[in-house]
């Protein structure tokens, strides 16, 4: 069904010419516009007007459809928040795993219906807490995990059955996931009914957030091996959180964001067919992680897009039966990289456009950002209006009782088109380049990024974007706001802790385990279930990433600027 | 004519978070400098001999996981240590106002934050370097 038909269009190009001959015309001779010219964050340029005629070859259920129905650009869920509202988990982490457990139990109290764990440095780079490597980083972006010690105190009193925990981490994701499933299988749940997330997108961190240590080739082994472990053991993981968000804040535009991301996707859903994995097993479980920037409409129609591709895709070019197949279902974050360090308190604003954005999106869940991010680690009253601010969006804005409020905007449907098009013209020259893999190689990602980042710092520098506070609106008034204070004896309590697991457990067994999971990692099988016996057996995060270290190598990326 | 300004951009400890280094580095060689960028995941001890190796003016430390206060300090002792403490230290990132004092009085020259404009980081440079803004 054509949205309009012919008849009415060729009047409108009538009307549309005559008002810019008279009424417009007479207009700018007296007053001409703000700026020359207008664009979006991205540096897209946005038109004075959009009428019919910008979307005049849409087709209402070919292009848009019902909400749970295929192509999803509505949304994923037939009633949308109206049956259930986004889950609101705020990515928390800090110190110790006694720390953060507070906090995790404190935003429980508070309502808020998931836990996100951050995880420090070392962590993230698969270093257990005392590695010389680990200099000064404990505890200071995320809680500090280096042994199934610490995660067992992490969700100590939380019922892990329970809860649905998202972890951000990559290159060691199939060590902290083995860790949660056997602190969980210790609390007396199985782990099949285990509900989270992990991130284990190491596409993108090869392009965008560089936590990467492995080459990109075992990289995407450990990934399809958590898929196809997850696929048989644990069917309520997502196995995977296909991040754009990352790539987002590195600087690139939307539409790289979505492109980008969407290709990575694709190329995790090419490496598990290739293992001979049916693409209905495991695409159901595949999620992904979007940024929420200023750009009011980009970032909504950026969401409707991301939807519309991903199942056009799975459906037609990978051949999904399953509509669960077909839905991308996504996690959203507002962007840090917008918060500035002047004025913090205008933040609150900012985060609260783009939580706006991203529930107008159809966002699965959601993290605000605290205002004073751009300082430092977020304060608890920093969190706590954050997540009031969803709050407030959730129960006082209105937006979430009817779904896809926007939907029909000549603005919106013509920005979500035009991003599809020219998300799929980046398919097209990724695929020229042989590949997302060989695209990071030659570094075709992260000049892109690189290009779109600088190109947005140089519209601030000379005036041509304005950040309020930054380059217009200044005050030179000192910034005052609480800072998170750490225990500052945390990090002699966790070495502690790591010293005392190393001389308890049974180091026989520890060896054993570590010996087994060498030669599987030379071998070709999956390796989630060694990873899971070295785990229990309570060798640390540094010694099982030492394994692979050993026997995959470690990548260096190509430096440029 | 004078030689040209040699500035080493440098991102110490495990953070991989370059946007900014990237962009200043960009724009510093915009600005007529000579930039070297070492890339990420670098050790104190691997920057200050870069930073002898490359013969530089200046050094600037992108830092935005919050180990500034472990990672800054090393790189200028070991500055010292090469015998290259008339180098500009120059800090970028996540710092706490309370640790921005502490920086300079260690000895650093400059630390900003988001939001920064890179003329400011040019004004510092120059005014470190007592010369005139270009």
């Amino acid at each position: 069904m054509p949205l309009f038909d012919e008849e009415q269009l060729q009047r409108l190009r009538q009307t549309l010419k005559r008002w810019t001959d008279t009424t417009l015309k007479k207009t700018l001779e007296k007053r001409p516009e703000r700026m020359k010219k207008f664009m979006t964050t991205s540096s897209v340029p946005v038109n004075r007007l959009y009428t019919p005629l910008d979307i005049e070859k849409m087709d209402y259920e070919r292009d848009l459809g019902m909400p749970g129905e295929f192509p999803y650009t509505r949304g994923v869920h037939s009633t949308m928040y109206r049956g259930r509202l986004w889950t609101m988990r705020m990515f928390a982490g800090f110190g110790t795993a006694e720390e953060t457990n507070q906090r995790f139990k404190y935003l429980l109290e508070q309502g808020q219906t998931g836990l996100s764990v951050a995880f420090d440095m070392p962590t993230l780079y698969g270093y257990d807490t005392d590695a010389p490597e680990a200099i000064g980083e404990f505890g200071k972006c995320g809680v500090a995990i280096s042994s199934l010690a610490d995660m067992e105190l992490l969700f100590d009193g939380i019922p892990m059955g329970e809860v649905s925990t998202s972890m951000t981490i990559n290159s060691p994701a199939a060590i902290i996931w083995a860790m949660y499933i056997v602190a969980a299988e210790k609390q007396g749940y199985d782990r099949r009914i285990l509900r989270g997330t992990i991130q284990n997108d190491i596409l993108k961190e090869f392009i965008a957030q560089k936590e990467f240590i492995f080459p990109p080739e075992p990289s995407m082994r450990l990934v399809t091996d958590t898929i196809e472990f997850g696929t048989n053991e644990l069917p309520k993981w997502n196995t995977i959180s296909i991040s754009g968000y990352h790539i987002r804040e590195a600087g690139s535009t939307a539409v790289q964001e979505l492109a980008f991301t969407l290709a990575d996707g694709f190329a995790y859903v090419e490496a598990a067919l290739e293992r001979g994995l049916d693409i209905d097993d495991f695409a159901p479980r595949l999620s992904f992680f979007f940024n929420a920037h200023n750009d009011f409409f980009e970032e909504i129609a950026k969401f409707r897009a991301a939807r519309r591709i991903w199942a056009r895709a799975m459906k037609e070019k990978y051949g999904a039966k399953n509509p669960r197949s077909w839905m991308l279902r996504t996690h959203a974050q507002t962007a840090g990289a917008s918060l500035t360090a002047q004025q913090p308190e205008n933040n609150i604003v900012r985060v609260t456009i783009q939580a706006l954005a991203a529930v107008l999106g159809g966002t699965q869940s959601l993290h605000t950002n605290s205002m004073d991010e751009a300082l430092a680690l977020p304060s608890e009253k920093a969190v706590t209006i954050a997540l009031r601010t969803q709050q407030i969006i959730a129960h006082e804005s209105g937006a979430p009782n009817t779904i896809d409020p926007l939907a029909g905007s000549f603005h919106l449907e013509q920005l979500t088109n035009q991003m599809e098009e020219e998300a799929n013209a980046y398919f097209r020259q990724i695929e020229a380049l042989s590949g997302v893999v060989r695209g990071i190689e030659n570094g075709f990602f992260q000049r892109e990024i690189a290009e779109a980042a600088f190109r947005y710092q140089m519209e601030i520098d000379t005036n041509q974007r304005i950040i309020v506070g930054v380059n217009d609106y200044v005050a030179n008034e000192p910034v005052e706001i609480p800072i998170l204070e750490m225990d500052p004896a945390g990090y002699e309590r966790q070495v502690a802790r790591l010293a005392r697991v190393r001389a308890q457990r049974d180091n026989a067994a520890v060896e054993k385990t570590l010996r087994e999971l060498e030669d599987a990692a030379r071998g070709d099988v999956n390796l989630m279930p060694p990873i899971i016996e070295a785990v229990r057996a309570y060798a640390t995060l540094g010694e099982i990433m030492g394994v692979f270290r050993k026997v995959f190598g470690e990548y260096h990326e190509p430096v440029f600027f | 004519m004078d030689r040209k300004v040699r500035v080493l951009v440098a991102k110490p400890g495990l953070d991989g978070h370059d946007r900014g280094a990237k962009i200043i580095a960009r724009a510093l060689r915009d600005s007529g400098y000579e930039v070297i960028y070492t890339g990420i995941r670098q050790t104190p001890d691997m920057i200050a001999e870069a930073a002898l190796q490359e013969d530089v003016d200046v050094v600037g430390l992108s830092i935005l996981s919050g180990a500034h206060m472990a990672l800054v300090p090393r790189v200028i002792e070991k500055l010292k240590e090469l015998g290259m403490e008339d180098v500009v230290v120059l800090v970028g990132g996540i710092i706490p106002d309370e640790d921005v004092q502490t920086l300079l009085d260690m000895g650093v020259a400059g630390v900003f934050g988001p939001g920064t404009l890179t003329s400011e980081i040019v004004e510092t440079i120059e005014n470190a370097l007592g010369r005139q803004p270009a």
